[in-house]
């Protein structure tokens, strides 16, 4: 039998500083870049490369037969009264450049054509532009155009999606299992968006709608990657009545650590697969579910097992006191007092 | 006992994976042929049964606001003017109606001369004018001004009513164009008032857009000028217009200036066109004698026969035609004119009645001609409308997508599978044969419930892939920790899978929960619903095959070898 890990004993839990230090590092890292992009933007650059999805504007995809040099294309453009374009070729195929427009505040409002307020009329002047290159040469294979109202509706719709599918999570988790457990699953979940974000601010990938969907199915990955291990914290629970929650916890991350790792990694392969051949229009969104694996499965081993059992010991010390002073107060405890947690038991036991 | 459950079960995965198989390459709506199973037979069957979105399809998504603002303001507006002349029928000196829109509040606002008569006038309006609390209007009075406010729940009741107006009448002239396979729906709740439209196969939306910004509204209407045999009385500039009225520069309610271009010159309706022309103006009544609305039918015909100048000839409903009819026997002799979008189109004098016939000349092409009358035939939109996202794409970059997406998603599974036999060996076999059928029976899902294919709907596929081996995983893992641990081979199996079944739901369930969340939160953006779609199908298809199947698979195995079984390949 060809085995990954065997009988691992790691102290996953003993390691917690090292772990939590340096996932504080990577969020802090990519959360100040963002805010430094933010506030002083070096080379033009903002706190994320929204895309017209979530910044408003236009983006057309164009095909050129025989293609122009970019700076002869960008002196058509301008020539049509189109403001700032950004022209990006496409680099797995040749002749095929992305124009990104951004929305033209000032075009719109000088605009006499009243049923155009709200997307810009910028692929029609685009037409214009690319049928100075030769008719027939350039043609359009797509275009995206969104207006300042319906991205900053976007925006927020992909907020609260995200945040709706934790809090889902959360209670399912509760549910399930116990508050504590979701809370920690939610947390590190939590963390890995974030430092999936910060990476797409440090290296200014685009963010359109597909990134949203890879973040809540990296949402969705993670928190199983921490349900395996509560599952089998649970179970080990009930086998080793007499072992701490911080051994149990050790013992259940090491025992599932080869599905974990398999797993992971086959998703890995299929996202690497997807990065690589699923074109540019899939690219942000493997992107971002390559790094969030990545982090998504080092969090599920380094971040949610200690968070929880910090918790619960937090929980369990405080249950502690409130049953000494019923033990102090024997009027309370005729009533029934306070139920000790399983945390509580097990600590008791051992000691 | 084991045996009977194993045929049972056999069965029960042969009849699934069969029916999956033909609902996803067999034909449907008719009986199979022989063809159906030659490669290309396949191929087509495969390529009719499964929708593609529009990003892989290529077609035009279009997001349209209708601004009831706009309605709601024409709304009050109409009403400040039928109720100064309701208050001045009732013998009520007014001193000022009209119609206040500001911060987003709707009132009719109107001054009168006699305070002690405001009841009287109020009376008097709302016998006239539907501005009363039933209409959702509030009156209130404050010394000699009188104001009716809309309320807020009866503007979201009026936005709503109108939207849905809009969405009819855009229905109309999609179909109108001939446009395949269109989808038109309201999007977000109530209070949106946009509609998404999407069309396969339109990667130039331009010519459809310019159609649904078409207002086209007519009207006939009476101009004021001395009867024929005079020539009709035209006005060289605005001002000259305005000052043939004598009421001191302003237009009273019940006059209009309108711009006329006389019939020689060439006109079109494209307003963007600012060609010098001659144009007069005309002084005419309000309001006019038939609107829009009485239209019965609207044709694009000929004005000479052969000729490639078109015409609009237009019929009336009943009502309208005898409205028309009572007008023109009435006014033998005098002008009417012709009004679309506020410009006179033709002036004619009355010779005799007219009661439901008529034309609208002016030098259209065929196709501004055809245009034209589907836009008049399905009626004027209540309110314009704005894009607020357009999005198109041409079927060479959806050709595009798709074979970046298969080969992205064969990549995956060949390096999934290539792993899997190396790791589990004979194991890898059962993971395998559940991961093929996870992909028949998630195509399958798709197609019976006619959800549509997009692009991150593969992304879904390459990452149920993943979830569905992650099943497989834990099972084997669970199965090798039980015989380490010294259980005989049947009992690791029976516990690996008792165990992972636990853990496997819980991941399950989370996710789909993930995904429900997705698919209702995104109800703006298709192609992100594509891909909860697929990612959720996949997980409940995969409780069957990674569970149902893999473990039919290994009770299969012992059962071969007979109760005594000493090694097992995972």
């Amino acid at each position: 039998m060809f085995q990954l890990f065997h009988e691992v004993k790691i102290d996953w839990l003993g390691k917690r500083r090292f772990f939590i230090g340096i996932s504080i590092v990577l969020m802090l890292a990519g959360m100040g870049t963002a805010l430094y992009r933010h506030r002083f933007h070096p080379n033009g650059t903002d706190a994320f490369n929204l895309g017209v999805d979530f910044k408003g504007g236009t983006v057309v995809t164009t095909r050129f037969k025989q293609p122009p040099a970019v700076e002869a294309l960008r002196a058509a453009i301008e020539a049509t009264g189109v403001r700032d374009a950004v022209i990006q070729p496409v680099l797995d195929r040749p002749g095929e450049f992305l124009i990104k427009v951004p929305q033209q505040a000032a075009a719109a409002q000088t605009d006499q054509n009243q049923t155009q307020v709200g997307v810009d009329p910028a692929r029609a002047r685009l037409g214009q532009a690319l049928k100075t290159f030769g008719e027939g040469n350039a043609e359009i294979l797509g275009t995206d155009a969104v207006s300042a109202i319906a991205s900053s509706q976007l925006r927020t719709q992909a907020i609260a999606v995200t945040v709706a599918a934790l809090i889902g999570m959360l209670l399912f988790i509760a549910f399930r299992f116990e508050w504590t457990y979701g809370a920690s699953a939610v947390i590190a979940v939590f963390h890995t968006v974030l430092v999936t974000l910060g990476l797409f601010s440090i290296f200014q990938i685009e963010i359109n709608l597909t990134v949203i969907a890879a973040l809540l199915t990296l949402v969705g990955f993670d928190v199983n990657d921490s349900i395996v291990i509560f599952d089998r914290i649970r179970e080990n629970r009930k086998l080793y009545r007499r072992m701490s929650l911080y051994d149990v916890t050790n013992l259940s991350i090491n025992q599932t650590l080869s599905r974990t790792v398999i797993t992971s990694g086959l998703v890995f392969l299929s996202v690497v697969s997807l990065v690589l051949l699923g074109g540019e229009t899939l690219r942000p969104f493997s992107l971002a579910l390559l790094m969030g694996i990545l982090f998504g499965t080092y969090d599920t081993i380094a971040v949610a097992g200690p968070i929880m059992v910090w918790w619960e010991r937090r929980l369990a010390s405080s249950e502690r006191a409130a049953n000494a002073a019923a033990a102090n107060a024997p009027r309370n405890s005729q009533r029934g007092g306070v139920k000790p947690s399983r945390a509580a038991l097990a600590r008791e036991q051992k000691s | 006992m084991k045996k009977r459950n194993l045929l049972q079960r056999t069965i029960i995965i042969v009849v699934v994976t069969v029916v999956g198989l033909y609902i996803v390459i067999g034909p449907h709506g008719r009986r199979p042929r022989l063809a159906d199973f030659k490669w290309s037979g396949i191929k087509a069957n495969l390529a009719n049964n499964i929708h593609l979105g529009l990003d892989l399809k290529g077609g035009s998504h279009l997001v349209m606001r209708v601004k009831v603002e706009e309605y709601l303001q024409h709304l009050t507006e109409n009403n400040a003017v039928a109720a100064l002349n309701a208050a001045k029928d009732a013998g009520i000196e007014v001193k000022d109606a009209h119609a206040d829109t500001t911060g987003g509040n709707y009132r009719v606002v109107m001054t009168i001369a006699d305070p002690a008569k405001a009841n009287d006038a109020r009376d008097a309006v709302q016998k006239k004018v539907d501005v009363s609390d039933n209409a959702g209007w509030s009156f209130s009075a404050s010394g000699p001004t009188l104001t009716w406010t809309l309320s807020g729940a009866e503007q979201k009741v009026l936005g709503d009513s109108a939207t849905q107006q809009a969405q009819k009448i855009i229905e109309s002239r999609i179909y109108g164009i001939g446009v395949a396979e269109p989808t038109l729906q309201r999007r977000g709740g109530q209070n949106s008032h946009e509609l998404l439209l999407q069309m396969p196969g339109i990667s130039d939306p331009e010519h459809v857009k310019q159609l649904l910004a078409g207002q086209s509204h007519l009207e006939l209407v009476h101009v004021i000028s001395p009867p024929s045999p005079a020539p009709v009385q035209t006005f060289m500039t605005k001002e000259e217009a305005v000052a043939s009225l004598n009421s001191g520069g302003n237009i009273p309610a019940n006059r209009r200036v309108l711009p006329y271009t006389e019939r020689q010159d060439l006109t079109t309706t494209d307003q963007s066109a600012n060609a010098p022309r001659p144009q007069k103006w005309v002084v005419v009544e309000a309001p006019a004698i038939i609107d829009g609305i009485d239209l019965s039918g609207a044709q694009a015909i000929p004005e000479r026969a052969g000729g490639d100048r078109y015409q609009i000839s237009f019929s009336l409903k009943k009502a309208g035609a005898d409205k028309f009819g009572a007008w023109t026997g009435a006014n033998i002799n005098e002008f009417m004119g012709v009004v679309l979008n506020d410009e006179v189109k033709s002036i004619a004098f009355i010779k005799s009645q007219i009661n439901d016939q008529g034309e609208i000349e002016g030098n259209f092409t065929k196709e501004q001609g055809e245009d034209l009358a589907l836009t008049l035939r399905s009626g004027a939109l209540p309110a314009s409308i704005g894009y607020s996202e357009e999005r198109t794409v041409g079927p060479s970059l959806g050709a595009d997508s798709i074979r970046s997406g298969v080969r992205a998603s064969l990549l995956g599974l060949a390096l999934v599978v290539f792993f899997m036999l190396i790791y589990y060996r004979g194991a890898g076999v059962n993971a395998i044969i559940a991961l093929l059928l996870n992909m028949i029976l998630m195509l399958a899902g798709l197609i019976l419930f006619g959800a549509t294919l997009t692009l991150p709907g593969i992304a879904g596929i390459i990452l149920t892939i993943g979830m569905a081996v992650d099943s497989n995983v834990l099972i084997f893992e669970r199965i090798r920790e039980e015989m380490r641990s010294g259980k005989t081979i049947p009992s690791a199996i029976e516990q690996g899978f008792a165990h992972a079944f636990v853990t496997i739901i819980d991941t399950h369930v989370t996710t789909i929960v993930s995904a429900i969340f997705l698919y209702f939160f995104a109800s703006g953006a298709p192609m992100i619903r594509g891909f909860a779609v697929t990612l959720a199908l996949g997980l409940v298809v995969n409780l069957f095959s990674a569970v149902y199947v893999s473990r039919t698979i290994f009770i299969w195995l012992l059962s071969r070898k007979g109760g005594r079984v000493e090694s097992l390949s995972i």
